[in-house]
């Protein structure tokens, strides 16, 4: 089968259920075996204000939202009015005629493919509650979709809540629509058939969740906070199913610290939050490394400063990651590079948190965390390995006395858990000897403070070994290399093969482990770059000012977006272009579509 | 300050709870009575040392942990209670105790205190209350009464000093008490019933501070020593009655229970997901049988 590569978007204003639209269009393409990617830009309103979804489908993996949109279903007049321009030339738009008031939409260079609401469905109700169904199902038919699956996900989702009335008004809406589809327009060339297997899918925010699930996390608790919101919601859904205690608090200070204590009580604990809560987690997340307890923080940032843009997506809170906190303590730092990334680096940083007694901290952003996509069930290892480090839970042979924070070599002391017999001890945020006595106040000791600092500070030559170094994607001898952090390996790939096939060659590299960096390894990754160009979502370059003070490292260009919005790839591509031309070594993309 | 756990030999008795190291404190500290009627409650449960842990926050009287033979946290300031619930919500099998200062638990951890208590936790919360930031040399606290001279207050205080057994009791704990640290055996009493109790229990102990409280003929324990009484005739299980005993105005000041609540669950007790026990004792992940279903609703 060729390639299928097809972007539908889908604008109204919330409360509409658009909210729930991208879930029901990752269902709908997902059942049919291919492969979905989606962005929601959308506003910090409950009611009012104006939501923009873009889908992505392929029958490929797909890991942005694409360049183009062949086809928009247009909810609400604003959204026609809006995005009437945003349909690529030979595309559609679907619209409700009812919501036409003077002049219908003109453009002669895509079809217009309006359906009356109230016709097509007798207007059964003046909220318009099918007019997704209805919509949906004519953008179904015009992709070639499969009526079934759109029925089939109908029944799921309403006969248990609302029964088989309800059910069976928007199948006879959805068949409404799909059929006057048929008999009114005409379908795009390239069809979206079904293919084997069906997908499963997922919100980022959802896979992070689950991720923590699978690594045993015991204990969660957040504060809501945009846009991180979903990871609380998908633990607490689960808590009974999974018997984890998750706990909604009064703030984020209390947050981190109930997980700082639930993890020192012995089990594996996290959190969530976007960078307002995590500034207020900051004392306690020092405290964390200071009194070697294991914990995760999930920062999903969004637009800074302050209280920000809540619903817009930025990488702006790498330095405030890297400076959480006074005082220099063990700690890593580590940003996923795609959704599904999200699920697996969760065990796998629990695991070294376990061993290396210290907070680890995952920069999510709004991108990943909210967006959506598809993956193959069976990829999902639902038992990673689950390494606790040294613990101490009973009572054993005893060599002495215990000390809480013996030293070391590896800067590594066992940990009892409290309820042990035999190995009582305080941890303390003070600074504190090997067997957890204060050393400041009376007991200050100079010589002890080198010490249980040098100890401390051990781990991260343990850390620094264990965290693969970024790998070079591409030809070795590229013109021009991409380097980007986290969320954007999706997008920078794209625009990395786009240049190429445009005959500029391209390679990429993309940082996940973030801190602690070591230095000889990702230089030896750095010598080989062409052309580099650091792309980021931020305003001031944090991670190229972070590569620079780690490494040496400066690059030859920066592609910088601060709007809100995420890449699409033609920004990076045309960045790019631009940066070659050697007249600038700034460029900042230029957000055509605005929400 | 190490903390040799010595085997008990039969029933615990309040120096098996003893630190290997002194207090710190000025001599003559009420914080030295709070102690002792601690490690005299500890001793009454009969439990192992490592059974018990002592939670506190910073300040003068939160360098407790480190003088007593428990499992001990001594935390940030005002997050005592924070941590201590993450502790007892992962292990319920512990008898967590919290501890700390008026500046601690009324100022910079109000939060917590107000929502600790709503929450029902079951944890002991023992307040030294000396109306001072002690450690910080003396400047007014949450509790610094109107016109009293201090660093931060040279002219006199005029903001208005909170109530922490008024709060307790509207805020929703289920034992709420106040003590005198010099009435040591009273107070290792309402320790024990506290620590005995399924939910909150709170208790304000007036722990008076010499350095920064006594000036020149005025002795701030003989002050307080003048004010006391013990609470009498009074039903614990009347919450109104209860408040207003709380917040009468005047010279005297009720030592004693205030109020307690035997009717309502603890946090730990309502919630079904530690009905296997502890979630620190609970086994880790998700089984295949766990993960399949959850893949098929993301279908």
């Amino acid at each position: 089968m060729a390639k299928y590569d097809f972007v539908i978007a889908v604008g109204g204003a919330p409360g509409q259920g658009i909210d729930t639209v991208g879930k029901s269009m990752s269902q709908i393409f997902a059942r049919h075996g291919l492969h979905v990617y989606t962005y929601s830009a959308y506003q910090s309103l409950i009611r009012g204000g104006h939501t923009f979804l873009t889908v992505r489908i392929s029958s490929e993996p797909v890991a942005n939202h694409g360049d183009e949109i062949d086809l928009i279903i247009a909810l609400d007049r604003n959204s026609l009015e809006k995005h009437l321009p945003h349909v690529r030339p030979g595309g559609a738009l679907i619209y409700n005629s009812d919501d036409v008031r003077k002049q219908a939409p003109e453009r002669d260079d895509i079809q217009l493919c309006p359906i009356s609401y109230k016709e097509l469905t007798g207007d059964p109700d003046r909220k318009k509650r099918m007019l997704n169904i209805c919509t949906f199902s004519v953008a179904l038919n015009l992709v070639g979709g499969d009526l079934k699956v759109l029925e089939d996900i109908i029944t799921l989702t309403f006969l248990k809540r609302k029964g088989q009335e309800v059910v069976d008004a928007n199948i006879a809406a959805a068949r409404a629509g799909y059929n006057y589809a048929s008999e009114h327009f005409t379908p795009f060339d390239t069809k979206a058939e079904k293919r084997e297997p069906a997908l499963a899918f997922t919100e980022g925010n959802g896979a992070m969740a689950m991720g923590g699930a699978a690594a045993g996390v015991k204990f969660y608790c957040a504060y809501p906070m945009s846009p991180s919101t979903g990871v609380l919601h998908w633990m607490a859904a689960h808590a009974r199913d999974l018997n984890i205690m998750v706990r909604q608090c009064e703030d984020e200070i209390s947050v981190v610290n109930m997980v700082i204590g639930a993890a020192h009580a012995g089990c594996r604990a996290m959190c969530a939050t976007s960078g307002g809560g995590f500034a207020l987690m900051s004392e306690a997340i020092g405290s964390a490394g200071m009194m070697e307890i294991p914990i995760v923080v999930i920062n999903v940032q969004r637009g800074g400063p302050s209280t920000g843009l809540p619903t817009k997506t930025e990488q702006g809170d790498l330095w405030q990651l890297l400076g959480a906190s006074q005082g220099d303590f063990p700690k890593i730092i580590v940003a996923p590079t795609s959704i599904m990334d999200g699920f697996h680096t969760i065990p796998e940083l629990f695991n070294l948190v376990d061993k290396f007694q210290c907070p680890g901290m995952v920069l999510s952003d709004l991108t990943l965390s909210m967006g959506f996509t598809t993956f193959e069930p069976d990829s999902i290892n639902w038992q990673p390995e689950i390494d606790r480090g040294e613990l101490i839970t009973e009572l054993g042979e005893m060599d002495g006395e215990y000390l809480r924070y013996q030293i070391t070599g590896s800067g590594i002391s066992p940990r009892a858990l409290p309820g042990t017999p035999g190995h009582v001890h305080v941890v303390a945020t003070d600074d504190h000897d090997e067997d957890g006595g204060l050393i400041s106040d009376e007991f200050t000791n100079p010589h002890k403070r080198r010490d249980i600092m040098e100890k401390r500070q051990r781990k991260m030559d343990g850390i620094v070994e264990l965290l693969p170094p970024p790998t070079l994607e591409g030809s070795e001898d590229a013109e021009v290399t991409l380097i980007g952090w986290g969320s954007t390996h999706g997008v920078i790939s794209e625009a990395a093969q786009t240049l190429t096939e445009d005959g500029i060659t391209t390679n990429h590299i993309q940082f996940k482990w973030l801190y602690p960096m070591d230095e000889d390894t990702v230089n030896e990754v750095l010598a080989k770059v062409g052309h580099a160009i650091i792309v980021e979502c931020n305003y001031t370059g944090q991670f190229a000012r972070f590569l620079r003070g780690e490494t040496g490292f400066k690059a030859d260009g920066h592609i910088r977006k601060y709007d809100g919005e995420p890449f699409m790839p033609h920004h990076i591509v045309d960045g790019a272009r631009e940066l070659l031309i050697g007249k600038t070594e700034l460029y900042v993309p230029y957000q055509e579509i605005v929400v | 300050m190490a903390k040799k756990e010595r085997p008990i030999q039969g029933a615990p008795t309040a120096r098996d709870f003893k630190g290997d190291v002194n207090p710190d404190w000025c001599p003559g500290c009420g914080d030295f009575g709070v102690l002792n009627a601690l490690q005299n409650a500890y001793a009454k449960i009969g439990r192992g040392n490592h059974d018990h842990l002592t939670v506190s926050g910073i300040g003068c009287s939160s360098n407790l942990p480190g003088f007593i033979n428990t499992y001990g946290m001594h935390t940030l300031h005002g997050r005592s209670l924070a941590v201590a619930t993450g502790a007892k919500l992962a292990n319920h099998d512990l008898n967590v105790v919290v501890t700390g200062g008026d500046g601690d638990g009324y100022g910079i951890g109000g939060n917590h205190f107000i929502h600790t208590m709503r929450k029902n936790i079951d944890l002991l919360y023992i307040v030294m209350n000396n109306e001072t930031y002690g450690l910080t040399i003396g400047q007014a606290s949450p509790t610094t009464v109107i016109g009293e001279k201090t660093k931060s207050t040279p002219f006199g205080n005029i903001e208005t000093p909170l109530n922490p057994v008024a709060m307790a009791i509207v805020s929703g704990a289920t034992y709420v008490a106040r003590a005198f640290s010099s009435e040591g055996k009273h107070l290792a009493e309402l320790m024990y019933n506290g620590m005995q109790h399924k939910g909150f229990a709170f208790i304000d102990v007036i722990s008076p501070c010499i350095t920064w409280k006594d000036k020149g003929e005025f002795k701030i324990f003989d002050h307080w020593k003048e004010r006391v009484n013990f609470l009498e005739d009074h039903d614990t299980s009347d919450k109104a009655a209860a408040l207003e005993q709380a917040v009468k105005d005047g010279h005297e000041t009720q030592l004693g229970l205030f109020y307690h609540d035997t009717s309502r669950p603890s946090l730990d007790q309502m919630e079904p997901v530690l009905e296997n026990g502890p979630m620190a004792h609970q086994p880790l992940g998700v089984t295949p049988e766990q993960g399949s279903a959850i893949i098929q609703r993301m279908m």
